[in-house]
């Protein structure tokens, strides 16, 4: 295990008490944000998918507890996460192969990334509302 | 290791080469995350055309051939990727040793659970539920 007196002057993880608040530092932490929300989403796909490997008594108990307010309130959050981290996985690998490391350009991708995030989810529930 | 060791981890290190493990998880993070990319699409799609859907047509349509396949591969591909993402993340943080490897731990039994609870259910709507 790293000796903790070693990484005192290396770089720190994005981390809200240490970091001044710019941007590109939020939308950090939004993608980590959003990944731990998808990590604790996968429960409700899995609870879903078993309830429905289960019978169809299952799966309208659980599947009506999704068409609740609060149910569908967590579900348009954890379509708004998997496509916000998408989005944030795009620019990572625009990183990776070496570009967008410009102050501006980097703003202008964090900017990009929170509102095609927002605009697709909408884009998403209006369209599974019509036709789905 | 002396009693009196005053020579950085680093010090101790050097000469003996790389671990050759160095960039796995980086690497690994990189591929499920293209893999993932590209099956959310086809996941997405998937959850608009089952919104408001009956049970047998629910059944039906995940037991599709294709959509199964596709679906085990999203679900397999994304619980890899939030494991070694998630271990990432309890590195980072989580500094006490002994929270670090049980965190660690349940890390694993938890990515384990959701990926087997899942696959088993789809394996079993596929085969005919």
């Amino acid at each position: 295990m790293a000796d903790a007196r070693l990484s005192a002057s290396r770089p720190l993880s994005p981390h809200l008490m240490v970091f001044r608040f710019i941007l590109t530092m939020a939308m950090s932490i939004v993608h980590r944000m959003t990944g731990g929300f998808l990590y604790v989403g996968t429960v409700f796909v899995a609870v879903w998918l078993v309830a429905a490997a289960s019978g169809p008594v299952w799966f309208a108990r659980v599947d009506g507890l999704y068409q609740t307010w609060i149910g569908r309130l967590i579900l348009i959050g954890l379509v708004w996460s998997l496509i916000h981290h998408a989005i944030g996985g795009i620019r990572h690998f625009i990183w990776d192969l070496g570009y967008g490391f410009e102050k501006k350009t980097a703003d202008r991708m964090a900017l990009f990334n929170l509102v095609a995030g927002l605009v697709l989810t909408a884009l998403v529930v209006v369209v599974a509302t019509l036709f789905g | 290791m002396t009693k009196f060791q005053i020579e950085t981890p680093l010090k101790r290190a050097r000469g003996f080469g790389s671990g050759k493990t160095g960039t796995g998880h980086f690497w690994q993070q990189r591929v499920t995350g293209v893999a993932a990319l590209l099956l959310s699409l086809v996941y997405v799609a998937l959850l608009i055309k089952l919104q408001g859907d009956d049970y047998p047509t629910v059944l039906a349509t995940l037991g599709n051939p294709f959509i199964a396949v596709l679906m085990l591969a999203f679900l397999g591909v994304s619980v890899w990727h939030m494991k070694i993402g998630m271990q990432v993340i309890i590195e980072d943080y989580v500094n006490q040793p002994f929270l670090r490897v049980l965190s660690l731990m349940a890390n694993s039994f938890f990515s384990a659970l959701v990926g087997i609870a899942s696959a088993v259910a789809l394996l079993k709507i596929a085969f005919g539920a």
